[in-house]
């Protein structure tokens, strides 16, 4: 019995690291970055457009690196979620079942490439064609969120996919049997039903975009001006800590770990609403 | 509302299901492109690189010439590493969930733990690892800190997994193995463990292809030493850093090819064989059904 007592104790502790290390991390970050966001204030860190880390007087504003961020992650959706959600019907509604059984590992592969080729892809390839075709820098926003989209497709398509798949049977027969055209059925009655688990599974994407750093920093151009076309070159969150973090010493980079929280805490809040929203999908399905 | 005479009568209707079916098949394949041009293109201009001098040999000259071992190896370390130390907690908590309790505040918790955790971006793993691991614990950049760095990021994947590998033993079973006598624990080893390996063993296949493809939290914890690593304390670079710094510092754009080359067969050959193990499970499932 005693032995059955333990090993369902140490079981626990592994069931509550996961938390203990999500803890820790805040700690950490927090501690690192709390005292830099403390002493220059919110706003003060937030809507100064100036980020000069090591000059004589250093002024740390993020609003260039928030304002690319906001760009890359809305122009990633721009192209994603309308991606997304037709690979999603048409893997469940359209494809024939030899292609159907094709697009699913496909995906998974897509999942599975390294954001460091993408990068890439998008440095190599992607920028010159923007370069050419449309002028500018090439290392741009445009090229980022091109990229981003498709980075972020395996997460849309697998989770909406989910809700998708989980819409009754009785329903699409009910649609179908009041005359409604397949395309009517599945506007009309299966992405409305599929509502909660495809904002979900787009909040998600987000986070996905947002958080991305390494792919980002090889195709964004890094420039802290604030990108007023999606042809600018410009700068995020993610990508000037990572190319920062590198050298950066003392205030710059305590500063550095000031806008790790900040991402931190969009990336909280964005989790939170993913929460509410599956549970809101998951209770009324139940009810 | 709609009536049904207006449903059906609406020429529209038809119309408009062509023209947005034509879109959905154009996107899908699209998608399917886009796959095959990224694959095709590391391929194409980085295997005429890829030879075995390649693959077994020092670089040399920060890159520009030589080969990629001790990247390749640093790659397989780290991913081991982060593996031995994830794979027990994250069965064990896997376990917990679904066979110690049932759904209660505690779980709720646990779960939050755990889909908080997979939507940590890479980078702020990669700045705590750093903070935490390679300066509060003087771990330095090294196997050790990038490792652990890196169990932290694959662990809800290994619980998840494992859940779901564990719900798919029939209850029958366990009945079973009580009726025999067995207590919870032995129920366990005997009965749900060894029905749900393969599952669990997708998992950890998954999630060592994460540590194949990582690069930010890896950079800022196990660092970008290019020699060959000789204890858990010494800095490694993985392929995906090495792959990431030829291309964005300029060293060599062919090496980076080839190394891209050699990355994308390692993510597919991942793939193929976590693939492998649930087909080849999903099939004698159904064997063993009949």
């Amino acid at each position: 019995m005693i032995r059955e007592r333990s090993i369902a104790i140490i079981l626990l502790a592994a069931a509550l690291a996961a938390v203990f290390a999500l803890v820790l991390i805040s700690y950490f970050i927090f501690q690192a970055g709390l005292p830099t966001l403390i002493k220059i204030g919110l706003p003060g860190f937030i809507f100064n457009t100036v980020w000069e880390p090591t000059a004589k007087v250093p002024s740390f504003g993020i609003l260039p690196m928030l304002i690319g961020s906001l760009w890359l992650t809305f122009g990633s959706l721009v192209i994603g979620v309308p991606l997304g959600l037709a690979v999603t019907i048409f893997m469940i509604d359209l494809a024939p079942a030899a292609l159907a059984a094709l697009m699913k590992p496909a995906i998974q592969l897509l999942a599975g490439i390294p954001s460091v080729v993408y990068g890439f892809i998008g440095l190599t390839f992607l920028a010159p064609l923007v370069r050419r075709l449309l002028g500018g820098p090439g290392l741009s926003v445009l090229t980022a969120a091109i990229i981003l989209g498709i980075m972020i497709l395996p997460t849309i398509i697998s989770i909406s996919g989910d809700a998708v798949r989980a819409v009754p049977r009785s329903l699409r027969d009910g649609a179908l049997a009041l005359g409604a055209t397949r395309w009517q059925m599945i506007s009309q009655v299966v992405l409305p039903a599929a509502r909660s688990g495809i904002i979900a599974s787009i909040i998600l994407g987000m986070g996905r975009a947002l958080g991305e750093t390494m792919a980002v920093i090889m195709m964004v151009g890094n420039s802290l001006n604030i990108p007023i076309s999606p042809l600018d070159s410009a700068t995020t969150l993610t990508s000037n800590i990572g190319l920062e973090m590198a050298y950066a010493s003392g205030a710059h980079r305590d500063a550095l770990f000031a806008t790790g929280v900040i991402l931190f805490l969009l990336i909280m809040l964005l989790n939170s609403i993913t929460t509410a929203f599956v549970r809101r999908g998951t209770s009324r399905r139940t009810a | 509302m709609q009536s049904i005479k207006e449903l059906t009568a609406a020429p529209s209707g038809k119309l408009t299901q062509r023209l947005v079916f034509t879109l959905i098949w154009a996107a899908a394949l699209l998608a399917l492109v886009v796959l095959i041009l990224i694959v095709g293109i590391l391929l194409v201009r980085g295997l005429p690189s890829v030879n075995l001098e390649f693959l077994t040999g020092v670089p040399e000259d920060l890159g520009r010439s030589g080969g990629i071992l001790p990247t390749i190896l640093g790659t397989v370390i780290l991913g081991v590493v982060s593996l031995v130390i994830a794979t027990p907690i994250g069965i064990g908590a896997a376990l917990y969930l679904t066979e110690y309790t049932t759904e209660n505040r505690l779980t709720r918790i646990v779960r939050f733990g755990a889909d908080s955790l997979s939507g940590v971006p890479s980078i702020v793993f990669g700045l705590f690892g750093f903070i935490f691991f390679v300066t509060y614990l003087r771990m330095g950049w090294s196997i050790l800190a990038g490792g652990l760095t890196l169990a932290l990021m694959v662990l809800p994947t290994i619980i998840r997994t494992t859940e779901e590998a564990v719900l798919t033993v029939p209850q029958a079973y366990r009945d079973i193995g009580y009726s025999l006598g067995a207590t919870r624990w032995e129920m366990v080893t005997t009965t749900v463990l060894p029905n749900a390996l393969p599952g669990i063993v997708t998992g950890v296949i998954l999630s060592f292809g994460r540590a194949v493809s990582e690069t930010a939290a890896v950079i800022f914890t196990a660092g970008t030493a290019l020699n060959l690593p000789d204890s858990i304390f010494s800095p490694v670079r993985t392929m995906a850093v090495h792959f990431y710094i030829l291309a964005v510092e300029g060293i060599s754009l062919e090496k980076a090819y080839a190394t891209g080359a050699v990355l994308i067969i390692t993510v597919l050959l991942i793939n193929v064989l976590s693939n492998f193990v649930i087909t080849r499970v999903l099939a004698g499932r159904m064997k063993g059904a009949k």
